[in-house]
């Protein structure tokens, strides 16, 4: 009956004393469904990444390489468009999406980014498919190479724009996170789809964008405290750990995959399964954020509580973390 | 423009009648939201929704009985609007945030975007809904439908300067008759949202309410969170570009 | 009130931000406690005690308001020497007779007026056996038995004046039984008697309000009793701001009183004639009340009302149909009925916009009533469980009753809602306020007003020309009808109520009826409601745009005057009390009263006007008499006639109670009406199966059985279960959990409800013991039509009533409470003797 204190005895950071209205959410935690917002962060990075990989591939003349990441790069942005239209509440309004342009919503600049890359690598693919047109689909790939990299770090400003409480407080590291995911994801396709001999910068890429991963996530745990807590526990806490064993076990195997198939095929799965891990983690710790009183709560009242103590005026607002 | 019009909700004077919950859902046809006990006061609404877009809370005190009418804040830099990509979500010419039902594409981003947890997607529709203000009402010079039906005037509307002016009175006079817990909030428009269009009168910490105690508005910090994710995607593609060095054909 | 009359609560909230203080008293912590200064838990059934302890302590430090107390109310009168207080016979007052468990009030009487009423055997009757037929209650509306110069003595001394007597009576009402029985603290009783004190007299005003709490009692009508002592020793009545004021259960119970459902009263609160007392109308007029005061008048009532009803048909010769009237053989109210039911005597039943399987109390006997008919009309806008129980009712649960069994013949019939027609609604303030039609009503739905119109249209072309048809045919039946569906018209209505002088044109006062048949009025305190031929109750005049009295805002009964008795807000002389506190005063230069209202006073009638010998009527009446009403026009602190069960208010415990009655040696009213039954089984008296006290009580979010809520999604979903309410203590004690089941047992049933612990209810010392109280909404019930459903509160409820006005104990009963749901069919039976048996 009573609003009560809040609290897991279990807890890893010190016990956060708050009142809540019967232990219920401030926040309504995101809508968004499983598997389709994971799977296509997944996809969007990947066809971000992807399109970079090809764009110097080709132009450095790894064309096997840069055919693979051309095509991966133009699959991973269909695929990913059909998971982010069936996620829609109303998906026959997608196009509404492409009414406006607001560089404040960060849905906007990714729904324009990914219909311009999407275009790109589409583009790109049917020139390698049908041979046509090649000079136009160079530029369409070098094109993509500047729409890439934004499809693979908006998604970091995508979710840090929320007041889920994990995800606005790591808006720095987000796109690094999801940048290094997609390179390594990049470089994982790379590695599973080019002849081993041909693949030696997709494996480098897919090493250093688990290291940059990897990094990103660790940062995250330890700069966040109390809001990073989520990343840790519960369903969000186990994939955000599978995504490490299995991104740094990737990356690593990857160093040493140019000499067989099998390292190769396990590197590049366990890369592909650990940037999945990764997404999955993450909408699994913002809900988990939101639904818990705690995360809004005690940052809020510590916040409000340091700028009442602050002498100075202009602390106002001040920063989120606690 | 017209002038800013508001919600001023005294919760000093509510008593819970729920009368703002039912007259909404008449006016707007707002769906029920199912029949469950919840065994937390006389509270069986729980919290502000799609379907819900009045909500009374309740809460026993020792020598208490907080009842309070949420709402939806109409926040002056309101990030559902913000961060809403099909213009669904409009201000409109009472400087209120409406959401156009025939816009929508049920994208859902406004739902994690809200400081405040007001706004939410409907499953049944798949689309985003919240407390209009009674913008149609408003349209035809009538007061919002909860602030019409609200016996005691616990709920206010009316231009936002001047719900301001009154609710400043109201505290004054609460706190020289030794109610000092009593506090406004929303009212500044100084805070993390830049005030909001409807404000409250408390007499507990706001999250007791289930009220954030200190929200800001996400979007205000989208600068920067452009910059790190440009940082992002330049290291990417450097990140890229050192794949290749060494390994040049 | 905060609770069920939220609407009307804006003005207490008002109040309280111009600073008055608010109070409340309730066994239950609810809306308005929320919002109240100050709240005070009490043990349900307790009241008398406590308000009889306000008039102690009001007696005793000589706070009341003597100027007033001495020239408006009965004080200084003399009361019969015959007459033996509860002090002298523990607990009784004279004249008890235990074999019938009735009064004979006729030692009650003023000196000098006992002689008169027991002077014939038929007069005696009228005294002694009145409660047989509810005379009582016609009786209190009337004052008969009661001179209009009795002997007083004006310097308050003589031992048998009123207040030597109510010192004496109300002597052992202290604050330390107020803690022993109610459960108050002294120092919360002090602030409470400290502030209302402080908040009377002439430059302030303190006002009573009260709901069903206080009338669902065995002994209810002495709780308001109790209140009017107070606010007459207070100098609270007739002024602004004072008064006492009924909270009624649903909208426009005032109306259905003042033109009566209740089986004892015509129109205007004109006694109902009964079989046996009354012969003609001479002999009716002169048994039926006093000659003095606004009663006087009643044969101008009473023939403009038999005109209104017969028209040409009425006239002198034939006593204007008086003999048409039904007359009364005994109690013929609900539980009455009820049993006569499950008897056999009563075949068929009327159940019109009511929902007695649900509403009333000891559901189960309702139902076993409803099942032994021949024939049933229900009127609802929903399928109640009323109308249902042969399908639905618990009893095929527990093999009780089996559909296939009940023979009675159900007709519902749909009706159409308030807003689908159109008519007045008369609050608790008396004022009557019209109600346009939104919208036509669905499919069949037809108004009341419909149906009984052409229900008796439909009677009158079948009957011929036997003599005991003559009252239905010569009845005047001839509305205008409208429409398609030949709605009576009821402006009309309205009018032929307001009434009709010999041109035939809206009479404009109840002063205008004439005792000679030249008048017709359908209820003589409405008279005016349609005067210059306008429905003035339709008046809409904004509070802005008029006097703070907003006298233009509907129309109030009687002659439009807001506060009743308002004479008593001028002192002797017909200056205001204070300038803070005036109403009504006297204009000595245009020689009559003025003020913010309407007079309740003879206009020209001077303050020091004194009424010569043989006077009838108002002339005899004193310039100083406020309550025009009463035979002596005296606010009555001491009732000398008109109470079946004493002239003063004592403390009984409820039937049902957990513990002893401390104050004397009856543990509850000896008058009080039981029904010793089969049906309806009693918790056994001081039994510790059944320890804890049970009351009822609604919400906001629903209206009474629920048939107008349950049906609602949007009021079904804000409170979608039936639920109780216990301590946090009671719920450790029994094992109960917040959000769980509960089961609560009387001797009539057990029913389960979701549990809600809350520190609202707080458990109570009382006597030295601890007393848990358990609190729940009565608004659930297996069908009718609900969107929820839930097992029926009032059928845990016994049927004893009220002695004056038959209203059933429902807001103090023991029970049980046991965690968890409640058996079904055979063993909830069980479970019951168990209990009932040990």
């Amino acid at each position: 009956m009573r609003a009560g204190r809040g609290g897991d005895p279990a807890a890893t950071v010190p016990e956060a004393e708050f009142r809540s209205y019967y232990g219920q959410p401030v926040l309504k935690p995101p809508v968004w469904h499983e598997p389709h917002m994971p799977v296509y962060l997944y996809l969007g990075g990947l066809s971000g990444a992807s399109s970079v990989v090809a764009a110097v591939a080709r132009f450095s003349g790894h064309d096997r390489l840069a055919l693979a990441a051309r095509m991966t790069a133009f699959a991973g942005a269909g695929l990913g468009s059909g998971f982010l239209i069936a996620e829609l509440g109303r998906p026959e309004r997608f196009l509404n999406m492409l009414r406006v342009f607001k560089v404040t919503s960060p849905m906007s600049v990714g729904s324009w980014t990914l219909a311009v890359h999407g275009g790109l690598t589409a583009a790109g693919a049917a020139s390698a498919v049908t041979g046509l047109l090649p000079l136009a689909g160079d530029a369409a790939v070098m094109a993509s190479a500047l729409t890439g990299p934004v499809m693979a770090t908006y998604t970091g400003v995508l979710l840090a724009d929320t007041a889920v409480p994990a995800w606005h407080a790591a808006r720095r590291e987000m796109p690094f996170l999801f940048a290094g995911s997609a390179l390594a994801s990049a470089g994982a396709a790379g590695m599973l789809t080019t002849p081993r001999a041909e693949a030696a910068p997709a494996r480098v890429a897919a090493a250093l964008g688990a290291v940059m991963e990897t990094t990103a996530a660790a940062i995250i745990e330890r700069r966040l405290g109390l809001e990073g807590e989520p990343y840790l526990r519960g369903r969000a806490g186990l994939l955000m750990k599978a995504s490490r064993a299995l991104t740094l076990g990737g990356g690593l195997l990857a160093t040493v995959a140019g000499r067989s198939r099998t390292l190769t095929a396990m590197s590049g799965l366990a890369i592909t399964a650990g940037a999945l891990c990764t997404r999955f983690g993450m909408l699994a710790a913002g809900k988990a954020s939101a639904l818990d009183p705690k995360y809004t709560v005690v940052p809020q009242r510590d916040r409000a509580a340091g700028r009442r103590l602050a002498v100075v005026p202009d602390q106002e607002g001040g920063s989120d973390t606690p | 423009m017209a002038e800013r019009m508001g919600f001023f909700t005294d919760s000093s004077v509510c008593i819970g009648c729920k009368a703002c919950e039912v007259a909404c859902k008449e006016w707007n046809g707002v769906p029920d939201d199912g029949f469950v006990f919840r065994a937390t006061s006389y509270d069986n609404t729980g919290q502000l929704g799609a379907d819900t877009w009045r909500h009374v809370a309740f809460i026993e005190q020792d020598d208490r009985w907080l009842m309070s009418s949420d709402v939806c804040k109409h926040c002056t830099h309101a990030a559902c609007l913000d961060v809403c990509p099909t213009g669904a979500l409009f201000r409109t010419e009472f400087d209120t945030v409406v959401v156009q039902a025939d816009i929508c594409n049920g994208c859902g981003y406004c739902v994690p975007a809200c400081p405040y947890g007001v706004i939410d997607r409907r499953e049944r529709d798949g689309r985003a809904w919240k407390c209009t203000m009674c913008y149609d009402r408003q349209l035809g010079g009538l007061e919002p439908a909860c602030a019409k039906a609200c016996p005691t005037d616990s709920i206010q509307f009316g231009p936002l300067d001047e719900l301001r002016a009154r609710a400043e009175a109201r505290l004054e006079r609460l706190h020289a008759d030794g109610v000092a817990e009593a506090r406004l909030y929303g009212d500044s428009p100084g805070d993390g949202v830049g005030g909001t269009g409807a404000f409250f009168l408390l007499l507990d910490e706001p999250e007791i309410y289930g009220l954030p105690p200190d929200p800001v508005v996400t979007t205000r910090d989208l600068p920067e969170m452009w910059w790190w994710a440009g940082g992002a995607a330049v290291t990417l593609v450097g990140a890229v570009a050192a794949c290749f060095l060494g390994s040049r054909r | 009130m905060a609770e069920c009359h939220p609407v009307g609560f804006q003005w207490v909230m008002e109040a309280r931000l111009r600073g008055a203080k608010v109070f409340h008293i309730d066994p239950r912590f609810s809306r308005t406690s929320a919002v109240a200064d100050r709240y005070l838990p009490i043990r349900a059934g307790s009241d008398i005690v406590l308000l009889g302890a306000l008039i102690n302590h009001v007696l005793s430090n000589e706070l009341y308001f003597r100027e007033y107390v001495l020239a408006y109310t009965n004080a200084a009168t003399l009361v019969s020497k015959r007459f033996q207080d509860t002090e002298d016979l523990d607990g009784l007052f004279s004249g008890f007779d235990p074999e019938s468990h009735r009064y004979d009030p006729s030692s009650w009487a003023y000196e000098g007026d006992e002689e008169s009423e027991a002077e014939t055997d038929e007069m005696r009757e009228g005294g002694g056996q009145h409660a047989e037929a509810a005379g009582s209650d016609s009786y209190g509306a009337r004052g008969a038995g009661a001179s209009a110069r009795p002997p007083s003595d004006p310097t308050l001394r003589h031992p048998r004046c009123v207040l030597q007597i109510l010192k004496r009576h109300f002597a052992r009402y202290t604050p330390e039984m107020v803690a022993e029985l109610c459960g108050i603290p002294p120092e919360d009783f002090a602030e409470l008697a400290e502030a209302i004190t402080a908040n009377s007299g002439r430059e302030r005003t303190t006002a009573w309000v009260y709901s069903v709490g206080w009338t669902q009692h065995s002994v209810g009508a002495q709780y308001i009793r109790a209140s009017a002592i107070l606010q007459l020793l207070l100098g609270n009545m007739g002024r602004p701001g004072g008064g006492i004021m009924a909270l009624r259960g649903h909208a426009s119970i005032q109306g259905s009183t003042d033109i009566p459902t209740l089986f004892n009263l015509l129109p205007g609160y004109i006694a109902m004639p009964h079989a046996h007392r009354h012969e003609d109308l001479a002999h009716y007029l002169e048994m039926e009340g006093a000659d003095t005061g606004y009663w006087g008048n009643r044969r101008s009532y009473l023939v403009s009302l038999l005109k209104s009803w017969w028209g040409d048909a009425a006239t002198e010769d034939n006593d204007f149909c008086f003999g048409y009237l039904p007359r009364l053989t005994g109690d013929h109210g609900h539980y009455a009925t009820v049993m006569g039911q499950i008897d056999g005597t009563v075949k068929g039943y009327f159940v019109i916009g009511e929902n007695p399987a649900v509403g009333s109390a000891n559901g189960k006997a309702q139902r076993l009533g409803l099942a032994n008919l021949e024939w049933l009309v229900v009127r609802d806008l929903t399928l109640v469980e009323t109308a249902t129980f042969w399908k639905d009712g618990p009893e095929l649960e527990t093999g009780e009753l089996r559909t296939g069994d009940i023979a009675t013949e159900v007709f519902f019939l749909p009706a159409a809602s308030h807003v689908e027609k159109e008519g007045t609604f008369t609050n608790t303030q008396r004022l009557l306020q019209w109600r346009e039609k939104a919208l036509d009503p669905p499919g069949e739905c037809r108004s009341d007003l419909w149906f009984y119109y052409h229900l008796g249209k439909r009677i009158r072309r079948r009957l011929g020309d036997d003599e005991i048809d003559r009252p239905a045919i010569e009845l005047t039946w001839d509305y205008p009808e409208e429409g398609e569906h030949r709605e009576p018209s009821a402006e009309a209505v309205l009018r032929e109520i307001n009434g009709t002088g010999p041109d035939g044109r809206a009479l404009s006062s109840y002063r205008e009826l004439a005792p000679d048949g030249s008048t017709r009025c359908g209820c003589w305190i409405y008279c005016g409601v349609y005067a210059d031929e306008v429905n003035q109750a339709a008046r809409r005049e904004p509070g802005s745009r008029q006097s703070w009295v907003a006298p233009e805002w509907g129309w109030a009964w009687p002659a439009n005057r807001r506060i009743l008795y308002n004479r008593a807000s001028a002192d002797p002389e017909g200056r205001p009390w204070s300038e803070r506190k005036a109403y009504i005063w006297w204009d000595a230069e245009k020689g009559e009263w003025t003020g913010h209202d309407v007079p309740d006073f003879d206009l020209r009638k001077p303050p020091d006007y004194e009424p010569p010998d043989g006077a009838r009527a108002e002339a005899a009446l004193a310039g100083t008499d406020p309550f025009i009403m009463q035979s002596d026009g005296k606010g009555w602190l001491y009732v000398p006639s008109g109470l079946s069960d004493g002239p003063l208010p004592t403390h009984y415990e409820p039937h049902e109670s957990p513990v002893l009655n401390t104050l004397y040696a009856r543990q509850s009213n000896p008058a009080r009406r039981t029904y010793d039954r089969p049906e309806n089984p009693y918790n056994p008296p001081g039994s510790a199966r059944f320890p804890y006290v049970f009351t009822t009580s609604r919400l906001t979010e629903h209206h009474t059985a629920g048939a107008m809520s349950r049906s609602l999604a949007y009021l079904a979903e804000l409170q979608p279960e039936l639920f109780c309410e216990v301590s946090p203590q009671l719920a450790a004690e029994v094992g109960l959990v917040n959000g769980g089941w509960a089961t609560i047992v009387t001797s009539r049933t057990a029913i389960e409800a979701r549990v809600l612990v809350t520190d609202r209810v707080r458990p109570l010392r009382v006597q030295r013991q601890i007393i848990h109280q358990v609190v729940m909404p009565y608004h659930w019930g297996y069908g009718g039509g609900g969107l929820v459903t839930g097992d029926i509160v009032n059928d845990l409820l016994p049927v004893v009533l009220d002695p004056n006005v038959y209203i059933q104990e429902s807001k103090a009963c023991t029970c049980a409470v046991l965690p968890g749901r409640r058996p079904r069919g055979q063993a909830l039976l069980d479970l019951i003797e168990e209990y009932r048996h040990g």
